[in-house]
């Protein structure tokens, strides 16, 4: 008898540990209504620069709005490869943040706005006069079928060459404007003993985005952007081309770039242990800031070969998620990031430019100001590794056609998949 | 056996069988309540989860927008047409033989070193078993930096005019075509198998040791008393006698390398050319980087049937060992 009573307060007690788990499960619901209403922004910007821009960003919303409170809900990882990740989960969950970092183009509109996601902007854009504020051609990025889905904050771009001043001086060499002058100078640095190219690609996206600016310098802005709308197939002589000099260009890397991320390979440029390195411009933040080098004296930056006139863009938006408790406050926040004010205090700490066109370039260095001057003629291409030119889908395949061709350097099978990816462009 | 001799015992006493058996039946119930929410849980959160990863991997789902529509194999048809989960199933075939049999070899050998009543027996164990105190992520990462060719041992192996590659070599070792890819022996993960077996060989020398320990002197000392020389002792008596540890290290090193993930993702990524890729790895990225959920789902199918080709075996030969 004492035994089973023994089984039976024990058995109770097993059940009372259940009901409790469940309570408190509920009161933190309770919690969770609560948190929903601060105002959650949800980005990657964990590293040096970019941390610093964010919080400068949210130090002025909170001297602007007060009594809205305020989580900055950042997930390291370097490109947002992991912040994607917990995004993807959380939008699928219904769970959204307040609003969320993407970059504008088809990470957007292909991913969230076509998932049906996101709540359109319009009525914001003609509260605040942006229409005409953002060039027409990057709020094309961040519109689908008429309506404008987030608010861009920065821009950087792709194309570029970083490389050591030293080593070209001493060797009496120009910086490369064409494919030709490229090799040229390669071979005089191979023969040298000097690395000519540096690459990190230990992430795939590093290859990806070399080959996409040779793309471009290649065959040109207006034929990269029918690549991705599919007005011109991916087998076009001028992708094969590209593919050619890509390869061609891989014979003067280093050769362990495959233990390499980006920071390692632009390293290898400030270090002098290499000559150049291609890679967006929070390369230069890195040189800037991490090895306390100067622009024009330690580094030069020139624009990949072929692509003078043309801007490989990048750009950080953020938008409204339906579904979320507080879109008030996030159209608030909204258009303090789109403010002048907003873009100033963000940019400069970051090392991008503003998005706006209205911007003081007074507050930004050598580098920034010549990309500012540079952004307002240039021709806008969408970057395909940073997921602005292609779904994520698409992009996930050529990447690993990318670090298959990187190895074995086959023309004709890496064409072949990407014309086997490119189902995956209407998606 | 045992109930049928009661029951026929208590026959004569009909009075005692009925209480007996209603005894029975609150026991029961009483055993089946403490059981029910485990069952429960885990028939949700377990089973119910595969067969929904089952559900998931024969749809058309392989958008952020989930779409259910019944896809049959494709997805899986899909993947074994892809050079990248060729590739993985090539790493995980090599790394999984490589791996078990240096842990195996390795546990055994120290476990043996250890028990011949050497002094300061107890700081060894703890300085071989230390490893296994760490995450994969931390091995990881250590061992990233160590075999970097261009940082680490390599410095120090340069001096001799050794230079190596360690896992940023893309050769392949007795490579020959075999589908989309070249099957053989990837240098590179020959580098995360020395990793991993830094990390596992403590705990498998830990299983050996009390297996040793378990094995009575008498039939050692009675092996001597033949005549049998030291080394024949080990042959023929010890080690056979070891064999049930050594299938138990197996089945956990198997499923441990036939899943592994962490390792790999903090020490080299997929690889160049895939070299150092597995399933894990796959699944992960394309799950949630391409949002091809369908296809990750099939990943994670494959990767369950694999791990029951090992553990199913001996779950079955356990229980025909019960009864």
């Amino acid at each position: 008898m004492k035994k089973r009573w023994l089984s039976l307060v024990s058995l109770l007690l097993v059940f009372s540990f259940i009901i409790s788990g469940c309570s408190s499960s509920t009161s933190t619901k309770d919690k969770d209504d609560k948190k929903a209403a601060k105002l959650e922004i949800f980005s990657w910007w964990t590293g040096a620069g970019e941390e610093d821009g964010l919080k400068a960003l949210i130090k002025l919303f909170k001297e602007k709005y007060p009594n809205v409170p305020v989580e900055n809900a950042a997930v390291a990882g370097g490109a947002g490869t992991n912040a994607k990740a917990v995004l993807a989960s959380r939008m699928q969950g219904n769970d959204p943040p307040a609003t969320f970092q993407v970059h504008g183009g088809a990470e957007l509109n292909a991913g969230w706005v076509a998932a049906g996601k996101m709540e359109p902007l319009n009525d914001l854009y003609e509260k605040e006069g942006w229409k005409d504020k953002f060039p027409q051609s990057l709020i094309d990025m961040v519109s689908k079928d008429g309506n404008i889905y987030s608010v861009p904050v920065n821009i950087h771009r792709g194309n570029v060459i970083w490389y050591n001043k030293k080593i070209f001086a001493d060797n009496g060499l120009t910086p490369p404007k064409t494919f030709d002058e490229f090799f040229a100078v390669a071979d005089k640095l191979k023969t040298k003993g000097i690395t000519p190219l540096s690459l990190g690609d230990k992430e795939p996206w590093t290859a990806t985005m070399l080959f996409e600016d040779i793309l471009v310098g290649t065959i040109g802005t207006e034929k990269y952007i029918k690549l991705w709308s599919g007005d011109l197939p991916l087998n076009d002589p001028g992708v094969v081309e590209a593919t050619k000099t890509f390869k061609k260009m891989l014979d003067y890397v280093n050769a362990d770039h495959s233990s390499r991320n980006w920071q390692d390979a632009s390293q290898m440029v400030g270090k002098g242990e290499a000559a150049m390195n291609v890679m967006g411009d929070w390369a230069k933040g890195y040189f800037v800031n991490d090895l306390k080098l100067k622009t024009n004296e330690d580094f030069g930056f020139i624009t990949t070969p072929g692509t003078e006139g043309d801007f490989l863009v990048i750009t950080d938006t953020f938008g409204l998620p339906k579904g979320v408790k507080n879109p008030d406050d996030v159209k608030k926040f909204l258009s303090v990031l789109g403010s002048v004010e907003g873009q100033d205090a963000f940019n400069p700490l970051k090392g991008s430019i503003p998005a706006r066109i209205d911007a003081d370039p007074a507050k930004y260095d050598e580098y920034g100001k010549q990309t500012i001057a540079d952004f307002k003629d240039a021709k806008l291409a969408p970057s395909l590794a940073h997921g602005s030119a292609a779904p994520e889908g698409f992009l996930t395949k050529v990447n690993q056609a990318i670090n298959i061709f990187v190895t074995q350097k086959d023309v004709d099978q890496f064409i072949d998949s990407l014309v086997a990816a490119s189902s995956d462009l209407k998606k | 056996m045992e109930l049928n001799r009661t029951e026929k015992g208590s026959a004569v006493l009909p009075e005692t069988k009925a209480k007996r058996n209603r005894k029975l039946t609150t026991d029961h119930l009483l055993a089946l309540c403490f059981i029910l929410p485990s069952i429960v849980l885990i028939a949700v959160f377990v089973y119910g989860f595969i067969g929904w990863t089952g559900y998931v991997s024969m749809s058309n789902w392989n958008t952020l927008v989930p779409d259910f529509s019944f896809a049959g194999l494709k997805n899986y048809a899909y993947l074994f047409q892809d050079y990248r989960f060729q590739a993985d199933l090539r790493n995980t075939l090599v790394f999984t033989v490589l791996f078990i049999a240096v842990v195996v070899l390795a546990g055994q050998a120290l476990a043996i070193f250890l028990d011949q009543k050497i002094r300061g027996e107890s700081l060894f164990r703890n300085i071989f078993f230390f490893p296994m105190a760490l995450s994969f992520v931390v091995t990881g990462v250590v061992w990233q930096w160590l075999l970097n060719p261009t940082t680490g041992v390599n410095l120090f192996l340069k001096k001799f005019g050794l230079d190596s590659m360690w896992y940023t070599n893309t050769d392949i070792l007795a490579g020959f075509k075999w589908g989309k890819i070249e099957f053989g022996i990837p240098v590179a993960i020959i580098a995360v198998v020395i990793a991993a077996v830094w990390q596992m060989t403590g705990f498998s020398l830990a299983m050996y040791l009390a297996g040793l320990r378990a094995i009575p002197e008498e039939l050692k000392e009675a092996a001597r008393i033949d005549g049998a020389s030291e080394f024949k002792v080990y042959r023929k008596v010890i080690i056979p006698l070891l064999r049930p540890i050594t299938v138990s290290v197996i089945i956990i090193m198997a499923h441990i390398s036939l899943k592994i993930f962490d390792l790999i993702y903090a020490m080299t990524g997929p690889g160049a050319n895939f070299v150092t890729d597995v399933p894990g790895v796959y699944m992960f990225e394309t799950t949630f980087r391409g949002n091809y959920y369908a296809n990750g789902a099939a990943i994670a199918i494959i990767m369950l049937l694999f791990v029951a080709i090992f553990i199913v075996p001996y779950l079955i030969s356990s229980r025909k060992g019960e009864s």
